[in-house]
């Protein structure tokens, strides 16, 4: 083994899409455990044709559903920056050079340089193309006129959705998989949409007949309009030259006032092409099982490449190739690694249809084309369900699949199918789990080890297992150290089920107890308080429980009893389960002293308000400080100054704002409508009454919300727990959202809704969450927790499932239990003030309450108080309190 | 009550008496609210005082250990395995109010003081620490 070369290993990679990006964190990966020598040997350079950096290309009709640029980055921060010092051997890293709006235009391989548009020279090592492919356009008359698009990149959605406004209907030419999705954005756009197709059926390569068929019922039913048979040979253009229809080689017309293109792909070979590299008779540049092209020292992957004989046009296949290509990298750079193994000898061409509300699936050979290829087909056209099962004559074994109206199955036949695995039982047990009262057989647990579970990434059910018996606990944990599931997220519900089933046959119970006094989970515990009609502590601990609770149960069942049982946090022996802070209603510092924080609903405060904030804080020495939640938080005050503080908010109309709670925080706004130039709703107005109307909710986490008025988004509304963006139609909710420790970008739950529906559905969203999450869990982790195994869904899906579509009956049930909470609502402060009961919790001392606690010091800094140090106190560079005589609270 | 000095009481059996430490009164056991805590000053010593849900009344500290704040009386009371315990109001760290043990690092301790309630009055003996529990 002879050390590591000191010269840098050159790699340029042209193309930066999905699979391009996946070949990049591949390398990096590989060299996670190398050492920083070899690490800095990895010299690579990215040539990008757009502008924007990978992102998820798979996912690009949920760009118009809502979903941001930002969330659909494939890149994850940091992740091109420069190593911190690279002058420093220990901390060299390899480098990840990415160049935007660069594309390569020429290819050297004798010079083994790659030029760049705008004429730099690239040296390569190792050259890998990930250029990906472009949208075939037939060359009809008309093709190019203004109004025709393709649907490729988020470029093309900005495009076709500017040209859509005011438009009234728009064509698909092409009827596959993208092209249905194409349709659904138009739909989305506000178009009527028609789908274009050359042959006799809808997705014709992933679907038989029977499937198609049904599959058009399903699209016609959610309004388009298909024309199959249809050979286009005209785009007709009106008086201005823009597209005015499509005319069809029969005679037909379709007249629309737009036209996408998705009647297929053609691999971008262009480089490969003009260098004289070996390309095939109808593209793609020809690879070998290395994806090795006829020049070593270059690499294909992904739809660009011509692998054993055939274009794979799916993300997972893609991957495959990249990590066989990364593997080849690998062994250039480390001379120390095994010689690369990995090969690329053909993928599964599984895949299922993203159309919302229509669950399409079709798992490998769906034609039924292997020989001796038997078909099991299940047809109920009432129901708009189609299934077939394609089995081996001899073996029985899954050879593949086609799922349209109900895909629930898709997961475990695509596993079977990968590993070549026979159906666990019968056939309906896998199509039908909830058949009949007989023993479910079907599942994850019938699957062998080999089975592949998460194809974007290629992790099998073997390795699932192992990490939950290695210690992961759920799916996160097993997200994290396998990366299952972080690809399309489709087998996020089939991981769910291997970690419960995994965990039964380990033997390990799950203890999800609330804390020793209680073995349950706070959702059981709500649904007992709920169904017992308890409101006391000693009610709920004599029934569920066992002692005396803690400082774990105690908050929570008070936190429950505020929900179901609405009466003042302070009232009756229910007092004393209150958290630290909920206690005396305001937030205690690291010193002892509290913070006071009164509600601004939407971030409106009058000048008067302000006045007397600054009034108040001025005669109680208080340091104030604005919030993120667009409000003033006032901070220093002592236990036995927090009544006088607030008999002076609550007179000039103050009430608490809840910063102390496991409640509703803030709605943020912006000025929306009534000032600002941009806006098209009223989100100030919105924000105000919605913070009225959540108000003092109790819940397992805090809540925040914010509402935009316009795209721009100022409000940050996508950072919240529930956010609201204007449209020009009404209003786009999404959920989900988290600043703070793990951010998370709320996720659209529904779009253009009026104010009406929208209060509904926040209404339902909050109070499922009240019932169902568990204690501290914020509504980011909560979302990403839900997975349904009846449904198949998970996550924002399963949301929409039962607050949208009310798929569990209960939604106005949810709506009584908010109804209920809007009409108890009451200010905890003012109800305080007059009760002279709950004012004997405020004294500094039991025995001496007009001695205010001598411990607590100050220091000023920059004109304010903070708590003083050690130090400062030792050295007598502190100060108490402001000394002013407390006024005594006078009760109304 | 603003000064607690020397009010030595009545009906204490003179034997149990330690002679420097004396039993002083604090409160009426009315003023302390059932399973909740409440600071007293006592011989300008800070004490955490709480009335049990049996009506007895526990003491220890006011100064927590981890953060250096008088806030115990401030705490959640409960019990752990059966015993009577606080919570720190701070960073949550759970107090025998048996022994003054931390239940998660028992070599931390807070003191603990004698308490009895006599006709009402809860009386207070300074600086008993009281044996491993």
């Amino acid at each position: 083994m002879s050390p590591a070369p000191r010269l840098p290993h050159r790699v340029v990679v042209v193309g930066h899409g999905m699979v391009g990006h996946h070949l990049l964190t591949r390398l990096r990966d590989g060299l996670a455990g190398a050492d920083p020598a070899t690490r800095a040997r990895l010299d690579v350079t990215v040539l990008a044709e757009e502008h924007r950096p990978a992102y998820d290309r798979v996912g690009l009709s949920s760009y118009l559903a809502g979903r941001s640029e930002a969330d659909m980055t494939m890149v994850e921060e940091g992740f091109f920056d420069a190593p911190a010092d690279p002058d420093d051997s220990e901390d060299v890293a390899h480098r990840f050079a990415l160049h935007l709006a660069t594309p390569a235009v020429a290819l050297d391989r004798t010079a083994r340089t790659v030029t760049d548009a705008t004429g730099a020279l690239h040296p390569y090592d190792t050259l890998v193309l990930a250029t990906g492919s472009s949208v075939f356009v037939p060359p009809v008359p008309g093709h190019d006129a203004p109004g025709t698009f393709v649907y490729r990149t988020l470029d093309d959605l900005d495009a076709i959705a500017a040209y859509a406004r005011g438009r009234r209907s728009g064509a698909v030419v092409g009827g596959g998989l993208l092209g249905l999705e194409a349709a659904e954005a138009l739909q989305r756009l506000g178009l009527e949409p028609h789908v274009v197709q050359l042959s006799d059926r809808l997705m014709p390569l992933q679907l038989d007949e029977g499937g198609a068929g049904m599959l058009r019922r399903h699209v016609e039913q959610l309004g388009m309009t298909v024309h199959l048979d249809a050979s286009t040979t005209r785009v007709r253009t009106g008086p201005d030259g823009s597209v005015a229809g499509l005319d069809l080689a029969d005679g037909r017309r379709v007249d629309v006032d737009l036209v996408v293109f998705s009647p297929g792909i053609r691999p971008r070979d262009e480089l490969a092409r003009a260098s004289g590299l070996d390309v095939g008779g109808r593209g793609g540049v020809v690879v070998d099982d290395a994806c090795r092209t006829s020049d070593p020292d270059v690499y294909a992957v992904g739809e660009c490449a011509l692998a054993q004989g055939q274009v794979w046009g799916l993300v997972a296949p893609g991957y495959a190739m990249a990590a066989v290509v990364a593997e080849q990298v690998l062994a250039r750079v480390d001379t120390a690694r095994p010689a690369p193994t990995a090969t690329f000898t053909g993928a599964d061409m599984s895949t299922t249809l993203k159309l919302t509300g229509i669950p399409v699936a079709s798992v490998a050979d769906c034609h039924g084309r292997t020989p001796g290829a038997l078909e099991l087909v299940w047809n109920d056209p009432t129901a708009r369900v189609y299934k077939k099962v394609v089995v081996d004559e001899v073996t029985g074994a899954v050879l593949g699949a086609v799922l349209v109206g109900d895909a629930e199955a898709y997961p475990t036949l695509k596993a079977l199918a990968a590993s070549a695995g026979t159906l666990p039982g019968t056939a309906e047990q896998v199509l039908f789990p909830r058949a009949g009262d007989g023993p479910v057989v079907a599942g994850p647990a019938g699957l062998p080890d080999a089975a592949v579970v998460c194809s974007c990434l290629d992790v099998t059910k073997g390795s699932i297992c192992a990490a939950v018996h290695d210690g992961a606990r759920d799916v996160a944990a097993v997200k994290g150290c396998t990366r299952a599931g972080t690809g399309c997220g489709s087998c996020v519900p089939m991981i769910a089920a291997l970690v419960t089933s995994t965990l039964d046959t380990m033997g390990v119970e799950v203890d999800r107890s609330l804390c020793e006094h209680f073995a349950l989970t706070r959702r059981e515990l709500y649904d007992l308080v709920r169904l017992s009609g308890h409101t006391t502590f000693t009610q709920v601990v004599t029934a569920h429980g066992t002692g005396r609770g803690c400082d774990i149960c105690k908050p929570t069942v008070a936190n429950i009893l505020a929900t179901l049982a609405p009466a003042h946090v302070l009232d009756g022996e229910n007092a004393a389960l209150q958290d630290t802070n909920d206690h005396v209603m305001a937030n205690m510092q690291k010193n002892g002293t509290y913070s006071v924080v009164p509600r601004m609903p939407g971030g409106e405060v009058t000048p008067a308000g302000l006045i007397v904030i600054g009034e108040v804080a001025r005669d109680f020495g208080l340091y104030t400080k604005l919030t993120g939640g667009q409000r003033i938080d006032m901070f220093g005050a002592r236990l036995d100054q927090l009544p006088a503080i607030w008999r002076r908010l609550v007179d000039a109309g103050f009430e608490s704002g809840h910063a102390y709670g496991k409640s509703l925080r803030t709605v943020k706004s912006c000025v929306g409508t009534d000032w600002c130039r941009y806006g098209v709703q009223d989100s100030t107005g919105l924000a105000v009454a919605l913070e009225e109307r959540y108000r003092g909710l109790r819940s397992p986490h805090k809540l925040k919300s914010g509402v935009s008025g316009c795209a721009r988004e100022c409000a940050e509304a996508r950072s919240k727990d529930f956010g609201i963006i204007a449209t020009e139609l009404g209003w786009n909710l999404y959920v989900g959202g988290n600043g703070g420790m793990r951010p998370r970008h709320a996720e659209l739950l529904v779009k253009d809704v009026s104010t009406e529906d929208l209060v509904r559905y926040v209404d339902r969203y909050l109070m499922f969450y009240v019932r169902t999450a568990d204690r501290l869990q914020r509504t980011s982790t909560w979302v990403e927790s839900l997975v349904d195994p009846d449904s198949g869904l998970s996550g924002v899906d399963y949301l929409h499932h039962v607050v949208v579509e009310d798929a569990l009956g209960i939604g106005a049930e949810l709506e009584a239990d908010m109804a209920r909470h809007v009409d108890s609502y009451a200010d905890e402060w003012a109800a305080t003030l007059d009760d002279p009961e709950k004012l004997r919790r405020f004294s500094s001392f039991v025995n001496a309450p007009e001695t205010p606690d001598p411990s607590v010091r100050f220091t000023l800094e920059r004109g304010q108080i903070r708590p003083a140090t050690d130090v400062e106190v030792a050295a007598g560079r502190s100060r108490p309190g402001v000394a002013l005589p407390m006024p005594e609270v006078v009760t109304r | 009550m603003s000064t607690l000095d020397e009010v030595l009481v009545g009906g204490v059996p003179a034997q149990v008496v330690d002679p420097g430490r004396p039993w002083l009164a604090v409160c009426r056991v009315d003023d302390l609210a059932p399973e909740r805590g409440a600071a007293a000053l006592v011989d300008g010593e800070q004490v955490a005082l709480f009335r049990l849900l049996d009506g007895s009344v526990r003491a220890v500290g006011n100064l927590d250990p981890f953060s250096g704040v008088q806030v115990l009386a401030r705490g959640i009371v409960g019990t752990r395995d059966g015993s009577p315990m606080v919570a720190s109001p701070l960073y949550k760290q759970h107090f025998d109010l048996a022994t003054g043990r931390c239940l998660e690092q028992p070599g931390t301790r807070v003191p603990v003081h004698e308490v009895r309630v006599v006709d009402g009055t809860v009386l207070l003996r300074l600086g008993e620490v009281a044996r491993d529990g």
